[in-house]
């Protein structure tokens, strides 16, 4: 019983921090252009966009 | 079409682009997004748009320009996000530089003007927090059901309602307000039986955890939230697709106008801005803003919007022209007869809007069904309430937990995700098949026809004229023809082109495209002509039988007088789909604007028996009515502005790749290929997904009469609410997944090898 007193909270924090992760990331636009993303990365660049 | 393509752009002068640009700016500028920190925010797309270099090429060029705060390109969308410090300046200089790096500025249309989309957005937060909280509750019930007792089971109930109440409250949010707003015009739909057993699942848990002592159903509740959240998701996801889509293809209307001052200056003025009497310019490959009369200059124009026919009209002094026709070879100054909102193209779009409210009486499957499933789940979740108040001498507390479980148990996710998920899968293959797709209902309507209409000028046939008897001799004759046709973007000219496209082109000099006749030009001293037979026969030699037809002559001044045929060509596939609609028993008939010789000759060709000719726009809508009131359900398959109204009253749509903006926009469907016969995938599509749905019904009612006889007889606990409940969704999920293997080449295999249904099943 103690150790679920311990455990359970921290399983369902993880958890949120998760959620809470992927809600950020969904509020701050990192799903608008998943293809512009993807080609990105293939370029070389010295200096990154001032996003 | 938009000016700048290339064999126009050569011989018109700078203000066409001015115009164009000018139209552009004002439609950026009128919905640009000031920022708080006085910055402005534009909206510009870009289709040429196409790799990671092409993002880096944008970004680091128009950066670097004075006034520009940020740029940032997005791929998926083909558009550019631009903030600008000095909005008036440096706008029109941004796109200066888009369009000398190669990337044409657009206008991104409306529908893809809102990059965030806060509908799909607020949908996923909530499929994310239910997903979050139905794999924890569902971890917290393992425990109870498999034994856990007292103390444990009390905590674990706790912290379940802990998790629960909100989420419910935060997720369920989609499905309260439809239900709400269903009960408030006194429908029915699927949402009410799901809020009911959500809202009543989660009431009854709260008040069995803390003061009854039975079993709690917060899994139950906040798993079926997920389930119905992903469907919905879906579903949301595959509407916004195809309508980007459709608007990413469309054309750039005219939205303002030319005009010429008193003292001669031209300025740009929007739609509404535009008076009649107001004289305006119109350049040679742009569309005529406003209805007006001809007062200066000469052309041909393509008025296949308003007659459907292909081959243009030439105008001249006096002549009137529609807002929205083409205005193909020669500048001409107008006089506006009507304001803009009383136009030609203004009245076919009323049209429209008031054929697509008679249209919206359609009532989707998933909405017949609840209505007739609801009042069934009400009357025995009653019959229990009665019958334990009997069995149990009067407690009310026994009958009210079986009735509400009853409730419970019918309000399975399966009949929520039924019709979904099979439209998403559906959608899915036909977008990879090269159809787009509106919304879910459109298939259901799709496989309800019994006729076809099709257009003729753009559907059937390609609307570009084909050379079908060369007239001209190979050799010299063909060359020099060759050097003439190459000259214009006259539709016939360019048949011409085509058919004599092996011969050895020869310079001639002083070539000019006249416009309403031909091109003109000269070899060796003598004047040549190619165009209207009778303009041509002016310098040739005397012509026994002038033909009345719309072929093209050509001729060498003194020279004999050649005279090539043209035809129509079929579309790739046309007679293969009436073939493939007639062996369904689904009569095929033609509504054409065009005149009857012409219309036949189609005909024939596809084997059409049935066909209408010289049909207005306001026709083609009256012949619908009249089938549609004698009990039919029609087919609509048309391209063009003059179709529009009949695109959007039909029983369903579908709109070929080179359709207008406006036939595209009414149409259910839009074809992303050329070839015709997927309007007949598209029908088997439709048919098989009817099926499929009805199957997912069928799926999820046998749960029901397994599960119902438990809950009335008081059996039901938590572990068997959540088992059907998962095992239903997954079968009907899987079920549904069976559309994927649908392929445009062969007929559907209506009954698929069990062992790749069970693959996929598997994969959910």
């Amino acid at each position: 019983m103690n150790g679920l007193l311990i455990l359970i909270p921290v399983a369902l924090g993880l958890g949120a921090l998760g959620l809470g992760a992927f809600l950020w990331s969904l509020s701050s636009g990192q799903y608008e252009d998943l293809e512009g993303a993807a080609s990105r990365i293939l370029e070389d660049r010295e200096d990154p966009p001032s996003a | 079409m938009s000016c700048c393509a290339p064999n126009i752009a050569n011989t018109i002068a700078n203000d066409v682009c001015d115009s164009d640009r000018a139209a552009l700016l004002h439609d950026l500028r009128s919905h640009a997004r000031p920022l708080a920190d006085g910055n402005v925010n534009y909206q510009i797309a870009a289709p040429s748009m196409h790799c990671g270099h092409c993002i880096a090429t944008l970004e680091g060029e128009i950066s670097k320009m004075p006034g520009v705060e940020k740029v940032r390109a997005n791929l998926s969308l083909r558009q550019v996000s631009i903030t600008l410090h000095a909005p008036e300046l440096s706008l029109a200089r941004v796109l200066e530089t888009m369009d000398s790096l190669g990337f044409k500025p657009q206008s991104p249309g409306d529908v893809a003007r809102q990059v965030e989309d806060p509908a799909l957005k607020s949908l996923i937060r909530a499929l994310a927090v239910a997903g979050f909280a139905s794999a924890n509750i569902m971890l917290l019930s393992l425990p109870v059901w498999s034994g856990a007792a007292g103390a444990t089971e009390s905590l674990f109930h706790f912290i379940s309602a802990l998790i629960a109440v909100p989420t419910v409250a935060y997720s369920g949010q989609p499905f309260f307000r439809s239900a709400w707003s269903a009960l408030k015009h006194r429908n029915m739909n699927m949402d009410v039986p799901i809020s009911l057993g959500v809202l009543l699942a989660t009431v009854m848990s709260l008040y069995e955890s803390f003061l009854g002592g039975g079993s709690a159903y917060f899994d139950a509740a906040v798993s079926l939230l997920f389930f119905l959240l992903i469907g919905r998701t879906l579903d949301y996801m595959m509407r916004n697709r195809a309508r980007q889509a459709a608007s990413r293809l469309a054309l750039l209307a005219a939205k303002g106008g030319m005009v010429v001052g008193a003292n001669g200056a031209l300025t740009y003025l929007p739609l509404e801005g535009i008076k009649p009497g107001m004289i305006l310019r119109v350049a040679a490959g742009e569309r005529f803003p406003v209805d007006g009369t001809v007062v200066d200059g000469s052309s041909d124009v393509d008025r296949a919007l308003v007659t459907g026919e292909s081959a243009p009209i030439a105008v001249q002094l006096d002549s009137s022209v529609e807002a929205g026709t083409l205005n193909l070879t020669g500048s001409v100054d107008l006089r506006a007869t009507r304001p803009a909102d009383q136009s030609f193209l203004a009245e076919i779009t009323q049209m429209m809007a008031a054929a697509e409210n008679g249209r919206s009486t359609y009532m989707q499957l998933s909405d017949r069904m609840a209505r007739a499933y609801a009042p069934v789940v009400h009357i025995l979740a009653l019959t229990t309430f009665v019958g334990w108040m009997i069995y149990s001498h009067g407690s009310i507390h026994a009958s009210l937990t079986a009735a509400v479980s009853v409730l419970i148990i019918t309000c399975p996710c399966a009949l929520g995700l039924a019709v979904p998920v099979a439209h998403v899968v559906s959608a899915g293959r036909l977008f990879a098949a090269g159809i787009l797709m509106k919304d879910g209902s459109a298939l259901e309507r799709l496989a309800a026809i019994d006729e076809a209409a099709f257009d003729k000028t753009g559907t059937l046939t390609t609307g570009e004229p084909t050379v079908r008897k060369l007239g001209i001799p190979a050799g010299e004759a063909a060359g020099l023809a060759k050097a003439l046709a190459l000259r214009s973007a006259h539709p016939g000219a360019k048949a011409i082109a085509t058919a004599i496209a092996g011969a050895a082109t020869n310079s001639v000099f002083d070539l000019r495209e006249v416009p309403g006749h031909g091109v003109q030009g000269v070899f060796g001293g003598r004047a040549l002509r190619l165009g209207r037979a009778t303009w041509v026969a002016e310098i040739a030699l005397p012509v026994a039988h002038m033909p009345v037809d719309t072929g093209v002559a050509f001729a060498i001044a003194g020279g004999p007088f050649y005279y090539s045929t043209l035809s129509e060509r079929l579309r790739k596939g046309a007679a293969a789909t009436i073939e493939n609609f007639a062996a369904k028993g689904i009569k095929s008939c033609i509504l054409s604007g065009d005149a009857a010789l012409q219309v036949q000759m189609v005909a024939k060709a596809c084997s059409i028996t049935a066909f209408h000719s010289g049909l207005k726009p306001g026709d083609k809508l009256a012949f619908l009515k009249n089938r549609a009131d004698a009990g039919k359900h029609v087919l609509m398959v048309g391209d063009g502005l003059n179709d529009a109204p009949a695109l959007a009253a039909a029983h369903v749509s579908i709109a070929p790749a080179n359709a207008s903006d406006v036939g595209r926009t009414a149409a259910d469907f839009v074809l992303t290929t050329d070839d015709l016969t997927m309007v007949n995938f598209a029908h088997m599509t439709a048919l098989k997904t009817a099926r499929i749905v009805k199957e997912n019904f069928a799926l999820a009612i046998i749960y029901n009469v397994f599960a119902v006889p438990l809950a009335m007889a008081g059996q039901l606990n938590p572990l068997i609410a959540a088992i059907a409940m998962s095992s239903s969704s997954i079968i009907v999920v899987g079920n549904s997944l069976r559309l994927q293997l649908l392929s445009p080449k062969r007929e559907p295999d209506l009954s698929q090898p069990q062992s790749q249904t069970n693959s996929k099943v598997a994969h959910a």
